[in-house]
């Protein structure tokens, strides 16, 4: 590949370059988080570390708002991760074991163009669609678009993982009497577990970081915890808002190592490198 | 094997085609009940897609295949009492070894307690007992092969078909596994359908063998016929090793035909079917040609060169009329070997010799 005189890190340069891209990258992400920790009313002056916002998040005046947004928030993660991983897997399995058939390069496309579509132009369209078909703004239509963006996130993985899996094993199963479903059931879907658990948790964690669209079509009175954040910034920052970004950090955080750890498991046991010793 | 045993699978004249590809052409076999029947062909003659076929993972485009007489080309893969070791093996990597053995039991109604009875019976027949709780990563080469032939074995199926499954064991195991297979087949009673690209794991294990080139038949028959009556030179070519030696054919007569040799010698003797009178090709095996004392022979030439073979020796003749013939003998000290540039004399009997059609 490169050799040593035009390897990348010989630029002059570049070394100061990539800590300036990683300091404006993270340190706002760890001002945030040290700050979380400050035991004054103040955002910028440090006082002593405590666990005063933290405190405050759950028992002060504000908590009652917070916590219904995380309910909100949760729930609708889980119901709309749940689903779009049911859906993107259904999508994958057509797309990758049902042969050829007419339109699959379409739908291929379909499935993951919204990945690409500015985020803006998917909440003014949701709205849109919403109010022409007469649906009022809500929780239900919340879900309904979270659902529908998460699909192409959960598909990724799991399109990715169904890949990798040779249709010999599907077929050594019929041979064996299994009827279609059950050697999808009883092969394809525990092989490829690693993909639609990475979906899942994907899918959870886009929905429960999406602002934009969220915004849109969420109506009055119903809150998520990003809106509920953005609400509480308008009116000026206090630091309990601080406090509820890093936990929602640590969550998303949380949830994209898992993600990424049961891939690479899923890797490890990849059934296409297990099937001979020659 | 007597000619009126039932047929267990009878291909009618079947043809595959993929797209404007045609990978079986026109392809008609009965393989008999209890019979030990081996495809031998090289790489895409279209072995495996003529065990597609009678799995049921692809369609026949024309023809029809009859298991026992009923044709079952509405019967999907599961519904055929037919049984397949994947090339592949193919074994589930998420089950342990019983599991993997246990499926098709239990996609059969089985109860467990009895499917986990019979899994017993054939892990103790490929050997496997002491591997059963195993996953199959954990096991070598020649025990997921083992695993695979005990899975398929297990449902008892009608017929087993196998593809290339000793292709991954190393020469040793193989040899081994030959006789073990041929000794389960004969214990089991199941029709096998053996496929493979090895000529001598060919001749070791079948009571019958179908030649395939270029999605067709070459010819049907048991080791002995095929090896020995070749019906064409594709045939003589594959199996073993064979001198193809230009003569003129000057009669030919109930599969009799009368030869004019390179030398100028006359002999008679069997002719392929559809051999004609003109130019013709002799098949001679490198072990039926003696080298004569005298130094004259009904072939003449000089020795080119020796090849070393362990317990053989291969010995190289230019002939006379240029074309080059190979001798094969023991490798034994009782045995003058001639020197190379040395002019040799050839003979063989005139039963040996097969009068091929191109
Ligand atoms: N699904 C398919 N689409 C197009 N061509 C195919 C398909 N399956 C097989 N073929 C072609 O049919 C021919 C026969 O293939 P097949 O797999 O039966 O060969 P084979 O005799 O089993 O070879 P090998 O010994 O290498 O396994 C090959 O030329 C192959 O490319
Ligand atoms: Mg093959």
């Amino acid at each position: 590949m490169a050799t040593k005189n035009v390897d990348l890190r010989h630029f002059t340069g570049f070394k100061s370059l990539t800590l300036l891209c990683l300091f404006l990258l993270y340190a706002p992400l760890i001002i945030v988080m040290v700050y979380s920790f400050n035991d004054s009313n103040s955002i910028t002056r440090w006082n002593t570390v405590s666990l005063r916002w933290y405190y405050d998040l759950f028992y002060g005046v504000d908590a009652p708002k917070f916590k219904t947004a995380a309910i909100n928030s949760v729930s609708i993660a889980v119901m709309a991760a749940i689903s779009a991983t049911v859906i993107a897997t259904m999508a994958a399995t057509a797309m990758l074991r049902a042969g050829s058939f007419r339109g699959k390069s379409v739908s291929f496309a379909l499935i993951n163009l919204p990945l690409m579509v500015p985020e803006i132009v998917t909440a003014v369209a949701t709205l849109i669609f919403f109010s022409a078909i007469g649906f009022t703004t809500g929780y239900l239509t919340i879900l309904i678009a979270h659902i529908v963006f998460c699909i192409p996130f959960a598909y990724l993985p799991i399109a990715a993982r169904m890949q990798g899996i040779e249709d010999v094993y599907e077929q050594a199963a019929q041979d064996l009497y299994a009827t279609r479903f059950q050697a999808f059931r009883l092969i394809l879907l525990p092989l490829m577990a690693p993909g639609i658990i990475s979906g899942f948790l994907l899918a959870f964690i886009i929905s429960l970081d999406d602002f934009i669209i969220t915004n849109f079509v969420k109506g009055a009175g119903v809150e998520t915890l990003p809106t509920v954040i953005f609400g509480a910034v308008k009116q000026g920052i206090k630091p309990n808002i601080m406090a509820i970004s890093t936990l929602l950090l640590a969550v998303s955080v949380g949830f994209v190592a898992l993600s990424y750890f049961v891939g690479r498991m899923g890797e490890k046991a990849n059934p296409t490198t297990t099937k001979q010793g020659d | 094997m007597s000619k009126d045993k039932e047929i267990s699978v009878d291909i009618q004249n079947v043809t595959k085609s993929f797209g404007a590809f045609t990978a079986l052409n026109g392809v008609s076999l009965d393989i008999r009940d209890n019979e030990f029947f081996t495809l031998l062909g090289p790489s895409g003659c279209g072995k495996t897609t003529l065990l597609r076929l009678i799995a049921g993972f692809e369609e026949v485009t024309n023809g029809a295949i009859h298991l026992y007489g009923q044709n079952i080309a509405d019967l999907l893969p599961n519904e055929r009492p037919i049984n397949t070791v994947f090339q592949q093996y193919a074994l589930f990597p998420h089950m342990n070894v019983t599991d993997n053995v246990m499926f098709g039991l239990l996609r059969l109604g089985h109860d467990t307690s009895k499917a986990k009875a019979r899994v017993g019976e054939v892990l103790e027949l490929v050997r496997l007992s002491d591997f059963a709780d195993r996953m199959p990563s954990q096991l070598s080469g020649g025990q997921q092969q083992r695993v695979a032939l005990a899975r398929a074995l297990a449902p008892s199926p009608k017929v087993l078909l196998l593809d290339e499954p000793l292709s991954a064991l190393d020469l040793k195991l193989r040899q081994a596994v030959r006789l073990e297979l041929k000794q389960i087949q004969v214990q089991t009673g199941i029709t096998f359908i053996f496929v493979t690209h090895d000529q001598e794991e060919a001749l070791t294990m079948s009571d019958r063998i179908a030649v395939l080139e270029g999605g067709r038949v070459q010819q049907v028959g048991s080791a002995r016929e095929i090896y020995e009556a070749p019906e064409n030179k594709f045939v003589a070519d594959f199996i073993g090793e064979t001198n193809l030696i230009d003569v003129t054919v000057s009669n030919v007569e109930k599969r009799k035909g009368s030869c004019v040799l390179p030398g100028g010698a006359q002999i008679i003797c069997s002719a392929a079917e559809g051999a004609l009178v003109g130019s013709g090709h002799l098949s001679i095996r490198p072990e039926r040609i003696k080298i004569t004392a005298s130094g004259k022979g009904m072939l003449e030439g000089k020795t080119v060169r020796h090849i070393y073979l362990g317990t053989d020796l291969h010995i190289e003749v230019s002939l006379t009329s240029g074309s080059r013939v190979t001798v094969r003998m023991q490798n034994s000290t009782q045995i003058k070997i001639p020197n190379v540039g040395q002019s040799v004399g050839l003979d063989f009997e005139a039963s040996s010799a097969r009068l091929l059609v191109d």
